[in-house]
């Protein structure tokens, strides 16, 4: 049965028909894929409305503070009376917009040094040393001298947090490319005249395009723990800009008369953390056929 | 006569650091040790030999995917083996390479108009519209069908897919082809479809073929000229037809006797080859296959043998070449190609 459909499918003209079904059934095949992707797309929509939909989350109100979640403010309110559904949504979007640029950030620069690495064998052990060497910095402590030294703007955060990422996209990256290069397709389009950028962008790349996308997810979850936990330590977002982790870092005085303050923006950091995690597994049972599990082509 | 490849003084050593850092040392391996050889226009050339002895290196230092230790590749009368950067792109498009493996051989995201087109770009000969009408050309000369332009490698069986690289190999409009164990991986009889279709190529174009295999009966079938190899020096060189009928070196007879005779009557005594094939890391002194050679004496321990030509064009390295016992050849028949040729 299955070898016939297979056997039709190869004429099928219409592909889009064939396209539209696979990813309707998808949330089917694959349910931590859909559920990760669903719930991420939903913290993105959150962080995107969040202006229109909640209060204005700087405005003070002394006589409500430390009030509970009920339905007027539905996780409560903080120690000057914000309130702290409003703080919490407008923090998902500087975890996410940090976690989006650090990824992007670090695919870009950690896949170029990568396949330079792995391609071009004469500066792959200067380059990778200089990798090892960054790796052993302390990301913590390589952010924080760095805010301290040129102060807390995003720029700063999102090349702080993506310094010490680079070297593992990079040693990934380089890892694809040492293998793929050896393939004979690889030699074929050496002999079938290729320039060097062609056979990078046409053949090798695409093959390194499984787990470079698995790394920068993973990249994208670290990342917002990081800021999270720079900003919980005060040298990351500003305290006027409301984060889950500055938010997290004032709720903690309050902990035992309001754990909501640190409860709420606690957890959706850990949600979007294991959304993000969750994505990258099953991205990578995906696209890696070497881990079993996965649906296999 | 004006020769499409030729190559002097081939050599290839590859060489390994030892131990800790490279700190004892280096190890040096002859992979191809001094070959010379040429192929003319609109003939096929066969290298001939057991697996591990540099048939292979030499056929990847050809297309330069490897630079020769020593020696040169010359195409056409020009220089190849020294060429680096971007010459060396364009001259590629003189020599092109048929692969042992039809699907590895094929970027598995590329449809197989993407591939045969790929060098038609790359050494940008035509327009677009030209190119496409080339690509359906290459598609009729190898015998796929049109409408499989828009399919994945993975479409395609293994002789489609087979057809589909040497498509591409013919794209570039190449004077050489390098056929690197091309048919070892098919099946009998789409073996000798493929076999018979590099026939037809040839006939109509005129090109030439260095054939690289392991398998007698597909040489036979295929070759005007034959190198025999063994631990990376040729052995035994001249046309086919004598080297098969009258092979003077040891080494050749053994591998034609190795052969497994189709039919039982024409089955033959035969000494097997004893002992196994040294390490080109360390090569035995004088004649590289005196340790195995049933004829071996003295002399073959003391002095490497030359090359030297028994009958015109047909050359041996042996010192017994001429003392050796007759052998009676076997009839063109027992080792012909798949029967399945039409």
């Amino acid at each position: 049965m299955t070898i016939t459909s297979a056997a039709e499918g190869l004429d099928t003209p219409d592909i889009s028909v064939n396209r539209f079904a696979r990813i309707a059934s998808l949330p089917v095949r694959q349910p931590v894929l859909a559920l990760s992707c669903a719930l991420l797309l939903a913290f993105g929509a959150l962080a995107v409305v969040s202006p229109w939909i909640t209060a204005d989350p700087a405005a003070l109100d002394p006589l409500s503070r430390l009030q509970s979640p009920s339905l007027a403010q539905p996780f409560g309110t903080d120690q000057v009376g914000r309130s702290v559904f409003a703080r919490a949504l407008t923090g998902t979007r500087v975890s996410l917009s940090v976690g989006i640029a650090v990824a992007i950030l670090t695919t870009l620069i950690g896949v170029s040094i990568g396949v330079v690495a792995g391609y071009f064998r004469s500066v792959d052990k200067i380059v990778m040393r200089a990798m090892d060497a960054v790796m052993a910095i302390p990301a913590i402590l390589l952010a924080i001298a760095l805010v301290a030294l040129i102060g807390a703007s995003p720029v700063v955060i999102v090349t702080a947090i993506s310094l010490p990422e680079i070297p593992r996209m990079a040693r990934v990256v380089r890892a694809s490319v040492l293998t793929l290069r050896e393939r004979v397709y690889v030699e074929a389009a050496i002999i079938c005249g290729g320039r060097t950028t062609a056979i990078l962008g046409r053949h090798i790349l695409p093959g390194a395009a499984g787990p470079i996308m698995v790394q920068s997810t993973y990249v994208f979850a670290s990342a917002m723990i990081l800021e999270s936990i720079l900003s919980f330590l005060g040298a990351g977002t500003p305290p006027d800009v409301p984060s889950w982790g500055n938010m997290m870092s004032e709720g903690r005085q309050f902990l035992q008369i309001a754990p909501w303050i640190l409860g709420f923006p606690a957890l959706m950091l850990a949600i979007t953390v294991l959304a993000a995690n969750l994505l990258g597994d099953a991205l990578r049972d995906l696209l890696d056929p070497s881990f079993a599990g996965g649906e296999m082509r | 006569m004006s020769a499409v490849l030729e190559v002097s003084g081939l050599t290839q050593i590859f060489t390994s650091r030892k131990g800790p850092f490279g700190l004892f040392g280096r190890r040096e391996l002859r992979a191809v040790d001094d070959v010379s050889f040429a192929v003319a226009r609109a003939r096929t050339f066969c290298l001939v030999g057991e697996s591990g002895c540099g048939k292979t290196t030499i056929g990847r230092m050809v297309v330069r995917l490897l630079r020769p230790t020593a020696g040169s590749v010359h195409i056409n009368g020009e220089d190849f083996g020294n060429l680096s950067g971007e010459t060396l792109r364009k001259k590629r498009q003189q020599v092109q390479m048929v692969f042992q493996d039809p699907l590895a051989c094929l970027n598995s995201r590329m449809t197989a108009a993407e591939i045969v087109e790929e060098p038609l770009q790359n050494f940008g000969i035509g327009d677009a519209m030209s190119r496409r009408r080339k690509v359906a050309r290459l598609f009729d000369q190898v015998g796929l069908p049109q409408h499989f332009r828009a399919r994945l490698p993975h479409h395609l069986s293994g002789g489609q897919r087979q057809r589909l690289g040497i498509a591409r190999a013919l794209a570039a409009d190449p004077a050489l082809i390098v056929a690197d164990e091309a048919v070892a991986a098919l099946d009998v009889s789409i073996r000798s479809q493929i076999l018979n279709l590099l026939k037809d190529v040839q006939r109509e174009i005129g090109i030439s073929y260095l054939f690289i295999s392991h398998d007698l009966a597909v040489v036979r079938y295929l070759a005007d000229d034959v190198a025999v190899m063994y631990l990376g020096a040729v052995v035994e060189q001249g046309p086919a037809e004598t080297v098969f009928a009258a092979p003077a070196h040891p080494y050749t007879r053994a591998l034609i006797d190795s052969v497994p005779a189709v039919h039982p009557r024409n089955r033959r005594r035969r000494a097997p080859l004893e002992g196994e094939v040294p390490s080109a890391a360390s090569l035995p002194s004088g004649c590289r296959f005196r340790t195995r050679c049933p004829f071996a004496t003295d002399i073959c321990a003391r002095h490497a043998p030359a090359v030297t030509e028994i009958t015109p064009g047909h050359a041996v390295a042996c010192h017994h070449a001429r003392s050796l016992p007759r052998f009676d050849a076997p009839g063109p028949g027992r080792t012909a190609t798949p029967d399945a040729v039409a």
